[in-house]
């Protein structure tokens, strides 16, 4: 428990922290949301300072963070300009749609990235481990934005797959059957690019460490003992190698979420992504500041989520977590 | 020995790349600016060697014109053939920044040569390609050179000094690395200006990936500086009344070089990545300038997508400089792929995955 509790003040400050910093950023920033205006003759030097006002942009920093936070308390995460609404709720309904692509990314990715890791670790040497082993180092080489702009182009020319958005026209009449399958029809395109470019780092990985644990002596006197092949690997060498695996996956959520955010843009998913962007061209502070935490949100949950796992799945921290 | 002569081979096949990328204005046949509004999205022409089954002394190519009843499908005039020259006289150009050539490798009289097909103004795709590697390669080789620089000066101060500086540098840098690297990279180009000059525009790219990407290297450096501080020659040099700057660039800074010349490796193809997601999000280098993220920019609207997939070429150009950059690190034995991964007891923010930020090949 004091391990959770010790977890959780560290993500708080963590969040503190990040908050802190965009803010800082943010003075950076020549020029705000209503600059703009300044180029239309018909509102008045005097209108855009009693705007300026209105939205607290006049303020010092300190006041305007402490502001902010006040506002976070609320649930509203500040004030977008440009939607005239809080920022929260805007953000909620972008990041649900983020998530439901890097999580089904992250299964997929982890689902297949496991059993080729070991294949390859099992096979180590033969054909099966340097076919997958050059597939590796091809997608390696092959950069996100390549390879989502690729697969864009092949969908585009095919007409296989939709090329943007998340449903169809006309997706409310659809039978619930239906809906699904258009929805995974949408998500085809930009799942399979974050799958290919996480997965060869992820079966690298897998591929290291269930060798590693099938060069530790137990492994051979599990061999020894006669228990079946996939029960081996599955059971036993895999268990032995989850530690750094489980460490693995608490990154490859932020890998994921970058890698998501320029697949939303490259496939205009409407997820954080094409959002942050255009606040960012506006000038909509808060809802880019807003974006910028809920991804940390999201890597801190992800490694959160890492942790009570690795907790759960090796008792040299159940025994040790605390002392430390 | 094997190691370096492997470290070698990959030295020179990067030396041949860059080499072609700094010759850009030799061997890019025109001016990557000049428009040729009659040829807008011509595809990549094909070079032909024989005629009615003759066998030409030169390579040549049939000038284009518009396909009958239509008025954006080129077909070839067949009665135009236009041989190629080698070396001849084009467009002037910068060689290196201040040498001034009209020599080229190759061009031709009468019509232009499109190798990859042109843009919406006519412009050569072949000629940006090169010279739009200039910018991005530039932007990628500063960006990491100044995180190289920024990452030994923080973390050789953290690590020689400790105490509160050590402390308030390296929560910064664990805040630097809790974020997600395009959101940070985002964030962070969200508040400087957005409309400036190309050139303005270059030096803010290399402002942000250098603020972005000093927290890994710095980290590193510390971890080296700790460990050489307490070693026996460190020590003696400090007893025998050695200073502080004498023992940092005597003793302690030649620790850190491999480790941050292996960072620079695996970062200069990173930050040549960063800067085309920048430049093809319009938050980068500007029109009419090209590099390779604004020559993909194009590619949002949907009908270039579907109707010119000659576009997509400049994406193809960093593969080979991935593949370079990624077999010097493997030869200076860094996986890059395979960061050792150790098991973790516990804490939020670590130091394994090299890989995972500012890291885009993941």
């Amino acid at each position: 428990m004091r391990y959770l509790l010790r977890r959780m003040s560290q993500m708080i400050v963590l969040l503190m922290g990040v908050s802190i910093l965009t803010f800082l950023f943010s003075t950076l920033a020549p020029g705000n949301y209503f600059d703009e205006m300044r180029l239309n003759p018909q509102i008045s030097a005097a209108t855009l300072a009693s705007l300026r006002a209105q939205y607290d942009l006049d303020r010092p920093l300190p006041w305007r963070y402490a502001r902010w936070v006040k506002s976070v308390a609320h649930g509203e995460l500040g004030y977008s300009f440009a939607y005239n609404s809080p920022v929260a709720p805007l953000l909620w309904i972008r990041a649900r749609n983020t998530l439901l692509l890097t999580l089904t990314a992250m299964l997929l990715a982890w689902g297949l990235a496991l059993p080729l890791g070991i294949w390859s670790a099992e096979s180590s040497g033969h054909l099966a481990d340097r076919f997958i082993s050059l597939a590796t180092a091809t997608l390696l080489v092959i950069p996100e934005l390549v390879l989502a702009l690729g697969l864009l182009i092949l969908a585009a020319r095919s007409g296989w797959f939709p090329t943007g958005g998340m449903v169809s026209v006309g997706f409310a009449e659809l039978p619930q059957l239906g809906k699904l399958r258009d929805l995974a029809m949408h998500m085809a395109l930009p799942v399979s690019a974050l799958v290919l470019s996480a997965l060869p780092v992820l079966v690298r990985h897998v591929r290291a460490a269930v060798a590693e644990a099938m060069g530790a002596p137990f492994f051979r006197a599990t061999v020894a003992h006669g228990i079946p092949r996939g029960r081996l690997l599955y059971r036993y060498a895999l268990r032995a190698a989850a530690n750094p695996l489980i460490s693995l996956l608490g990154f490859s959520v932020g890998a994921l979420l970058s890698g998501s955010l320029l697949v939303e843009m490259v496939m205009s998913w409407p997820g954080l992504g094409p959002l942050l962007l255009e606040a960012i061209l506006a000038r909509d502070l808060y809802v880019v500041i807003g974006g910028v935490l809920f991804s940390t949100i999201f890597l801190v949950c992800g490694n959160f989520i890492a942790d009570l796992l690795l907790y759960w799945a090796d008792p040299r921290i159940r025994a040790g977590g605390n002392a430390r | 020995m094997m190691r370096r002569r492997r470290i070698r081979r990959w030295l020179v096949a990067l030396f041949v790349l860059h080499a072609g990328v700094v010759l850009a204005g030799f061997l890019a046949p025109y001016d990557p600016v000049e428009q040729d509004r009659q040829h807008a999205y011509l595809p990549p022409m094909r070079i032909h060697f024989s005629e009615h089954g003759h066998i030409h002394a030169r390579p040549f190519f049939y000038a284009q014109r518009l396909r009958e009843g239509s008025f954006e499908e080129f077909t070839e005039d067949p009665s135009n053939a236009i041989p190629i020259h080698f070396f001849s006289s084009g467009a002037r150009y910068r060689l290196l920044g201040f040498v001034s050539l009209r020599v080229h490798l190759f061009g031709a009289d009468g019509a232009r040569l499109y190798l990859l097909g042109s843009d919406g103004f006519g412009r050569d795709q072949l000629s940006r390609i090169l010279c739009g590697g200039q910018i991005s390669l530039l932007a990628g080789l500063l960006g990491a050179g100044c995180v190289v620089f920024l990452g030994g000066l923080l973390g050789t101060a953290a690590g020689f000094y400790g105490g509160w500086r050590d402390v308030l540098l390296m929560r910064m840098a664990e805040l630097f690395l809790a974020l997600p690297w395009l959101y940070l990279l985002l964030a962070l180009r969200a508040f400087l200006p957005l409309a400036v000059s190309p050139s303005r525009a270059f030096l803010l790219v290399i402002v942000v990936l250098a603020a972005v990407g000093w927290a890994r290297p710095a980290r590193l450096v510390r971890g080296v500086v700790l460990s050489v501080k307490e070693r026996d020659f460190v020590r003696a040099a400090r007893g025998f009344g050695a200073g502080d700057a004498h023992l940092v660039r005597r003793h302690i800074r030649p620790e850190t070089r491999s480790v941050l010349l292996t960072q620079a490796t695996v970062l200069v193809p990173q930050f040549v990545l960063a800067e085309m997601t920048l430049s093809f999000l319009g938050l980068g280098i500007p029109e009419p300038v090209a590099s390779w993220g604004n020559l993909l920019a194009i590619l949002q609207q949907y009908s270039v997508l579907v109707s010119y997939w000659w576009m997509y070429l400049p994406a193809l150009a960093i593969v080979p400089f991935f593949v370079g950059y990624q077999g010097l690190a493997n030869a200076l034995q860094v996986d890059v792929a395979t960061p050792k991964i150790e098991g973790k007891r516990g804490g939020i923010l670590h130091d394994e995955g090299a890989l995972y930020s500012p890291a885009p090949i993941d």
